[in-house]
């Protein structure tokens, strides 16, 4: 039991993280990420929405009825973003003016919905809470990597603290000004995926059948 | 092995009612009311939040930096909490209680065809074409009276279009405080609209001799003891003239002349 535990929550940090493994939550990784403070930010967000979501969802999961299972989870799903949304706007006015579309956008955050329809949906209330802390944090740790590594190597700072000295004020470092835009995202993205698969060989995707096979089934 | 069937046939009989259409029903509704008592209930506890954080960064800290010329006791969350916002109709002076504030921009408004209206030639001395029907005001109270009343002013300088925020006493008459945020005039010329020791002169001028508004900046040095003149900036002659001319444009009857009466007269 407090092994099981421990795998649900430690395990979407590296071994089955969301963004990684699963690849999923791409599109918030890519536009809040040209910053620490805003990313930081939108982890919270997107964990707090995770984590109540799937609580939630667990609790009534006796009750709801299949047919429109997706939809309570989504209405669910969306008042939680609102609320998190409308604090946001109440003390972080400028950062959450910088997260603009993206923290409401948490409603339709693969992420989100997989864990609550995937899990919470058919485990109990402890175990789905670790779940969602979990896939929270793990989506918060690939975005807080790429976040510093775009901030350090795009604007000399991090969390608005000069940090590299930059070579306009006297200092050496020129700062990259490709990583302030989306692809760089990806790149980081991309090389994570690729630094994390060749330490966990398990997470290699099988090789796809080959296509000459389906030619000959499919003559003879 | 009929415990089993009567086990399984429990389940069966739990998931029928899971399903049906009555429970169905039920579950949206309740899901429906809950998540929209708490979404509501949140809208409505951080709103007064909300409504300051519009206020400080939402184009609004120009009015906290003219209160601070004014010398008020400045403390963000307790002049925001004193301040009143107004949209007033021009050409009645009455105040427009149906529109939402924070979503009118006069400035936008000036551009509609239907929110705007030209100003007549021989009127537009500030020299800006049209204007919005409707202009935002902002009261600051104190002990709910209400103390100054702050009103957007704006008009053509020597190159540009100078935007700022021109207070009044409760009066209606008396200038507390006035401060250009945006204008694009010669720094060290023009520019000396923003020195404080000029905008220091308006403080205790009147606006208006016999309901005319005769305020305005010298050509030279004003008048020792003018009650309506102040100090003219060298090399600035331009930009002084256009300062008077929006002023005396503002605060004529194509202006907030109509307020300002209706604001005395509820006050008396």
């Amino acid at each position: 039991m407090k092994n099981q535990a421990k795998e649900i929550f430690l395990g979407p940090l590296i071994n089955n993280n969301p963004v990684t493994l699963q690849v999923l939550g791409i599109c918030s990784a890519l536009a809040v990420t040209t910053s620490l403070l805003p990313a930081l930010l939108m982890c919270m967000a997107l964990t707090s929405v995770a984590t109540l979501g799937n609580v939630s969802v667990s609790l009534i999961r006796h009750h709801i009825p299949s047919s429109i299972r997706i939809i309570i989870q989504i209405t669910i799903i969306s008042s939680l973003v609102i609320i998190v949304d409308q604090i946001l706007r109440a003390y972080a006015y400028e950062t959450s003016k910088q997260l603009s579309v993206f923290v409401g956008l948490i409603i339709t955050n693969c992420i989100v919905l997989a864990r609550t329809e995937g899990f919470a949906m058919n485990n109990g209330i402890g175990m789905s809470f670790l779940d969602g802390l979990g896939h929270g944090l793990g989506y918060s740790l690939i975005l807080v990597i790429v976040a510093s590594t775009r901030e350090l190597l795009g604007a000399g700072t991090l969390m608005g603290v000069s940090i590299l000295t930059l070579a306009k004020d006297g200092g050496w470092f020129h700062p990259i000004g490709l990583m302030l835009m989306a692809p760089s995202g990806f790149f980081i993205i991309g090389l994570l995926i690729w630094l994390i698969r060749s330490w966990q060989k398990p997470q290699l995707e099988q090789t796809v059948v080959r296509t000459h096979t389906l030619v000959r089934s499919e003559a003879s | 092995m009929q415990q089993k069937n009567i086990m399984t046939g429990s389940i069966h009989l739990s998931r029928a009612h899971k399903d049906s259409v009555k429970n169905t029903v039920m579950v949206a509704l309740l899901v429906s009311l809950i998540c929209s008592v708490l979404v509501s209930t949140t809208a409505v506890l951080l709103k007064p939040k909300h409504l300051e954080n519009q206020l400080f960064y939402g184009g609004h800290r120009n009015i906290l930096q003219l209160i601070e010329i004014i010398q008020y006791d400045m403390n963000v969350e307790d002049v925001i909490s004193r301040m009143d916002i107004k949209v007033v109709d021009l050409a009645t002076g009455e105040y427009e209680e149906n529109m939402d504030i924070s979503q009118y921009n006069q400035r936008e408004a000036a551009k509609d065809p239907v929110l705007g209206i030209p100003v007549p030639e021989k009127l537009d001395t500030a020299n800006i074409g049209r204007r919005a029907r409707y202009a935002t005001v902002y009261l600051l109270k104190e002990n709910s009276y209400i103390k100054y009343i702050i009103l957007p002013v704006y008009g053509s300088g020597m190159w540009s279009t100078l935007y700022g925020y021109l207070a009044l006493e409760s009066d209606g008459n008396t200038v507390a405080g006035l401060k250009f945020h945006e204008h694009g005039e010669t720094p060290g010329l023009g520019g000396k609209i923003d020195d404080p020791s000029w905008l220091n002169q308006w403080r205790g001028k009147n606006v208006y001799d016999n309901g005319v508004p005769v305020i305005k900046v010298a050509r030279r040095k004003a008048p020792l003891g003018s009650k309506h003149e102040v100090d003219g900036l060298s090399g600035a002659t331009l930009t002084g003239q256009g300062v008077t001319n929006l002023l005396q444009y503002w605060l004529g009857e194509h202006g907030f002349q109509p307020y300002l009466e209706r604001f005395h007269k509820s006050e008396e």
